[in-house]
């Protein structure tokens, strides 16, 4: 930044109206410039210079214009953009949207100043991510596996589970072989109270508090706040993961409420809107948050992240997850019709997908892509069957489509469901992943080798065994 | 002389100076004094309206604005093949290693050619002093990789008689290779670059109809919906379709001499990983690292929304060079959708008047500008050449709505429409296109090239095969109602017929190092497998053969079919498919007449 440190106070405030003020009289106010208001009562804001023109300045007023009075506030230009200092002290520790401190504890110490917008990663600098995470979860690791550095979010409704799972992950994220443990950067946006605490206690339960660092907006803060808590959050797990070299999972709750102020900014704004008033530079916007994520050629650490949205009336379609989805690198979408049926975790495994699933593959075990694509073939199949069966009968159905009925049913109760403190290994979930696949008939695996169907397919192994305890007899 | 202004304005992107008399429509200026990049596109008085491809933060009135009297423009020569760019020209590679950060800071100002750089320049032989040169002559060579020689040309804009050529031997790109005597006597040196504005089309001499195809490897392409050399397509799908995986793949495995890749505001990752892993994958055609003929622009999604708009051009004035020199050349822009966006979001910061959507009102004009930068031509120059180049554009429709401004407004320039659906791929059936909605208008004018180079019947057999899945397509609302058991048996076995080709023929893993990429003789053997299966076992139910008996006889087989012919048979070996047919046909033969025989004696 050129800008020369001095700082400019005006009180010739022309106007205010809904979260913005116009400030008289300033020719050199520069764009994004942070702005100091103190309203007679000595109350300080803050805010950012949305325009600027020789005479007048807009002004965006992060904590609301409640109170602002255009004869007595003071409007201070600090010649700062928004910066906020980060250290890695910050790990254990609670933020509010701006980083200060709210747990009680003392302020930073040290700690380097970075603008909370960051710069783009040059993408001939970023690594393409390859390190398989376990997340000992079978409805992920079997079927959308995700690797270090990846942008995972969970599309969810309200009520279902997400929070839960997002929570395992957190706890049973791990990367074989290695044994450091992720550093979590955990930012609620927008929030309601109980939501916070679910994170907080159940960091502090299992420890991971000490290797957390949280920031929280609640649901009745202004809406600017909560669009500046994810960059804030951001902003240190860069630090962390491309100064120190830790490998940090970044955790965004909820982006629908993102999404929603950043509507409401805009409204106020008086810009065009897009699609269902929702500003047409969302898309860009949210690309400025989840594509901070990823590893840099020679560094060490990296960022993955795992924004959690819930999906407004459960509608894909909905302009948030849908530009999220073209942004992300894949989605796990939440099922309320498994929810309802009493399955966890709830992954609709059809929509879901990891687009990066690929290199995950190239470092498990061989016969995994295969597996997973056949799983999901029949699994298709039978859910395509199971309306079918529905309005016909089954009884107008053919024996193997009956075959793949009574194949979906163990899917969703022996393969998808599992329980909150199950961690699964890899292994675990293939060899449940096999068992599975093992009601069809062999000719049915059109995705599977013949040589992983003679190596590991259930009959094979028994007919293996039991040769190998004949010999032995 | 060109301006010098001041800023009096900024808000996000746009910036409004004044003082910029005599500045023209798409000048390039430079804006602060950090000298950001920018590009005029509105005039009022001596107010210019700015875009600036940088990051505006910081920005006061009363700093200076340069102008460069110049359009935005991009250097074209030697060097650009293996680069990644920006949206405007940079190379992104030299910007790391200048900055010497993993973050693109504002302000670098890098040209897009290594000016170190020597390369070795030939002369074209027949060609001397004196000799009089026109636009677009070739006047020597330099090869550029081993894959591609590149054609050092007289710039379209300028001609004369040739005064001095450079002897073989090594140069940079800003040294003379040749003077130019140009008419009025007016000297002009050439060098191995030259520089052409990007949203000036490069001129050719006339253009032809596309009736070559450009083969991508892909069945459900190749055998369904061809494209060809010189034509244009777009492949919407909503996210999660497989658009990007289709694209690389087009990428990778097509055909086309030269292929230009532009990242239009989309995921970093995705550029990497073609940076990564291009220098690592073998051309199919030539067995050279992909990356010798590939060129890659990278605006991605966070990137200044403004240079998004520019990187379109770019990409298309590099693809109009090399098929300058006679080269075919793919460009695939990945994805339109977001590049409208940002028409959008700076016609929204000039206060332009919204069509549909926000939209403005020119989007059309401006996809059809871009679309029609596609051909096959003539180019202008000695020695006579055909380059060609294909556009495939990638459209993101919101939603996956298909009647969407964008989608809607490219069906209207495109003639090849792969649509992407989102059910196909959630049962991971990849390429995720669905064959109701998408449609070719190539197919009649390269059936010729199938029926010279493969097979006379490739036509007929093509047509046979896609009448089987338009019939499945009907049974299946019939399925809906009546349930499998209710059809004829004639039906049923379409049923049959229909998952074959799906399995074994739509479906392909562009992961795996057989399946990936199907020669157009391996294509015409699978077809051909499926089809004479069809044709035969349609003999055997209508002798009364059952459906499920030749089912649960040939289940072995069948996925044989699929499974063997798509993993185990490489490009080379495709006659083994012929072997793995007549079997097929041969067992059916012996459980018709084991049929007949227990008919007869019943």
């Amino acid at each position: 930044m050129s800008m020369e440190r001095i700082v400019r106070e005006y009180t010739s405030i022309r106007e205010v109206r809904g979260p913005l003020v116009i400030v008289e009289g300033i020719g050199d106010a520069a764009y994004d410039e942070i702005v100091e208001i103190e309203l007679a009562s000595g109350e300080k804001r803050r805010g950012r210079v949305l325009e600027t023109t020789r005479g007048y300045a807009v002004v965006q007023v992060f904590e609301g214009t409640s109170g602002i009075s255009p004869t007595t506030a003071k409007a201070r230009f600090t010649a700062r953009t928004l910066e906020v200092k980060v250290s890695s002290e910050m790990l254990g520790r609670v933020f509010n949207g701006l980083g200060e401190p709210i747990d009680g504890g003392p302020p930073l110490i040290s700690g380097v100043w970075r603008d909370i917008n960051g710069d783009p990663l040059n993408p001939a600098a970023r690594d393409f991510p390859t390190d398989f995470i376990q997340t000992g979860v079978s409805g992920i690791d079997g079927m959308n596996p995700l690797v270090r550095g990846q942008k995972l979010p969970i599309f969810s409704g309200s009520g279902l589970p997400h929070n839960m799972l997002a929570a395992q992950i957190a706890r049973q994220a791990t990367v074989r072989g290695e044994e450091e443990e992720f550093a979590v950067v955990f930012a609620a946006i927008g929030v309601m109270y109980d939501e916070a605490m679910f994170f907080r206690k159940f960091f502090e339960e299992t420890g991971a508090i000490k290797r957390a660092a949280m920031f929280v907006t609640l649901a009745e803060e202004p809406p600017m706040i909560r669009l500046m808590t994810p960059r804030v959050a951001l902003t240190l797990a860069e630090h962390l993961a491309f100064d120190l070299g830790m490998h940090v999972l970044v955790i965004l709750t909820d982006m629908t409420n993102y999404g929603e102020a950043l509507r409401e900014i805009s409204a106020a704004r008086e810009e065009i809107p897009g699609r269902q008033g929702y500003p047409g530079y969302m898309y860009s916007d949210l690309a400025s948050i989840y594509e901070r994520a990823g590893r840099i050629l020679g560094g060490k650490g990296s960022i993955t992240q795992m924004p959690i949205l819930t999906m407004p009336n459960d509608d894909i379609t909905h302009p948030i997850p849908d530009l999220t989805g073209y942004i992300t690198e894949g989605q796990i979408v939440l099922s309320r019709e498994l929810w309802n049926r009493g399955i966890y975790p709830p992954i609709n495994i059809l929509m879901s997908l990891s687009r990066l699933r690929g290199e995950a593959y190239e470092r498990t075990r061989e016969d995994h892509a295969n597996v997973s694509d056949q799983l999901y073939a029949a699994y298709s199949r039978a859910v395509e069957l199971r309306s079918l069966a529905a309005i016909v009968g089954e009884e107008s159905l053919s024996d193997i489509d009956r075959r793949y009925l009574r194949f979906g049913e163990a899917f969703e109760q022996r393969f998808l469901r599992q329980g909150f403190y199950e961690n699964r290994s890899i292994e675990e979930t293939l060899v449940l992943g096999w068992e599975v696949l093992s009601i069809l008939p062999e000719t049915e695996l059109y995705r599977i080798k013949d040589e992983y169907i003679r190596k590991y397919h259930p009959a094979y192994k028994k007919a293996a065994e039991l040769e190998a305890r004949k010999i032995k007899e | 002389m060109p301006a010098i202004g001041k800023i009096v304005r900024v808000t996000g992107p746009l910036v409004v100076a004044e003082g910029m008399q005599g500045s023209q429509m798409f000048e390039m200026v430079e804006v602060g004094e950090e000298r950001l990049i920018g590009e005029i596109n509105k005039i009022s008085g001596d107010k210019a309206f700015i875009q600036v491809y940088e990051s505006t933060t910081g920005l006061k009135p009363g700093e200076p604005v340069y102008g460069t009297g110049a359009p935005l423009s991009i250097e074209l020569g030697p060097g650009l093949l293996k680069s990644i760019l920006d949206g405007i020209g940079r190379p992104l590679s030299a910007i790391r290693e200048v900055l010497k950060s993993p973050f693109v800071k504002r302000g670098v100002k890098i040209p897009t050619l290594d000016r170190a750089k020597k390369w070795f320049f030939e002369k074209r032989e027949d060609l001397s002093t004196g000799d009089k040169v026109l636009p677009g002559e070739i006047i020597g060579y330099v090869e550029e990789t081993p894959l591609i020689k590149h054609a050092i040309m007289v710039p379209p804009d300028t001609s004369g008689v040739l005064e001095w050529i450079a002897s073989e031997g090594e140069y940079t790109v800003e040294e003379t290779i040749a003077v130019i005597r140009e008419y009025g006597d007016r000297k002009r040196e050439l060098k191995l670059m030259h520089k052409w504005p990007v949203r000036r089309p490069r001129p050719v001499v006339e253009k032809y109809e596309p009736a070559l195809p450009l083969i991508t490897g892909m069945r459900v392409l190749d055998t369904f919906f061809p494209m060809a050399k010189g034509g244009t397509g777009a492949i919407p799908g909503p996210f999660g379709s497989g658009k990007t995986v289709t694209l690389h793949s087009l990428a990778k495995w097509s055909d086309a001499k030269v292929v230009i890749y532009i990242g239009c505001g989309e995921r970093g990752n995705e550029m990497t990983e073609a940076l990564l892993k291009y220098p690592k994958y073998k051309d199919p055609w030539t067995g050279r690292p992909l990356m010798e003929r590939t060129v890659l622009i990278a605006n991605t999604s966070n990137m200044p929304v403004a240079a998004r708009e520019a990187s379109i051009y770019t990409g298309v004035t590099i693809a109009e060079y090399y098929r300058d020199m006679g080269y075919d050349v793919l460009l695939v822009a990945d994805s339109t959708s977001r590049w409208a966006e940002a028409l959008r979001e700076i016609g929204g910061r000039l206060e332009e008047m919204p069509a549909e959507e926000g939209y403005p009102s020119y989007l059309a004009s401006r996809l059809a500008e871009f679309y029609s930068r596609a051909g096959r031509a003539r180019i202008i120059g000695r020695p006579e050449r055909i380059g060609s180049v294909t556009i495939v554009g990638a459209v993101s429709p919101p939603g996956g709505d298909f009647t969407e401004p964008v989608t809607s407004n490219t069906k209207r320039f495109i003639r090849t429409f792969w649509a992407l659906d989102a059910r196909l791929a959630y049962s991971r059936h990849y390429p995720a296109i669905n064959w109701i909605l998408s449609y070719s208008a190539y197919v009649d004018l390269i059936s010729s090239w199938w029926a010279e180079n493969i097979d006379a019947r490739w036509k007929e057999y093509r047509d046979e095969a896609f009448s089987i899945l338009l019939r499945e397509e009907e049974l299946r609302e019939i399925v809906r109602l009546v349930g499998t058991e209710g059809l004829s048996e004639r039906d049923k076995l379409v049923l049959e017929v229909a998952r074959l080709i799906r399995e074994g023929f739509l479906q392909q893993n562009a992961y795996d190092p057989i399946d990936a990429f199907a020669s157009p003789k391996k294509q015409w053997e699978q077809l051909r497998t499926i089809v004479e299966f069809y044709r035969a076992a349609l003999r055997a139910v209508d002798e009364g053969v059952p459906v499920k008996l030749i089912r649960e006889e040939m289940a072995i087989l069948l996925r044989d079919l699929v499974v063997t012919t798509r993993y185990r048979i490489p490009n080379e070996r495709s006659e083994e498919i012929s072997k793995l047919r007549e079997k097929l046909l041969y067992t059916l033969e012996t459980i018709t007449e084991k049929y007949r025989t227990k008919v007869r004696r019943t």
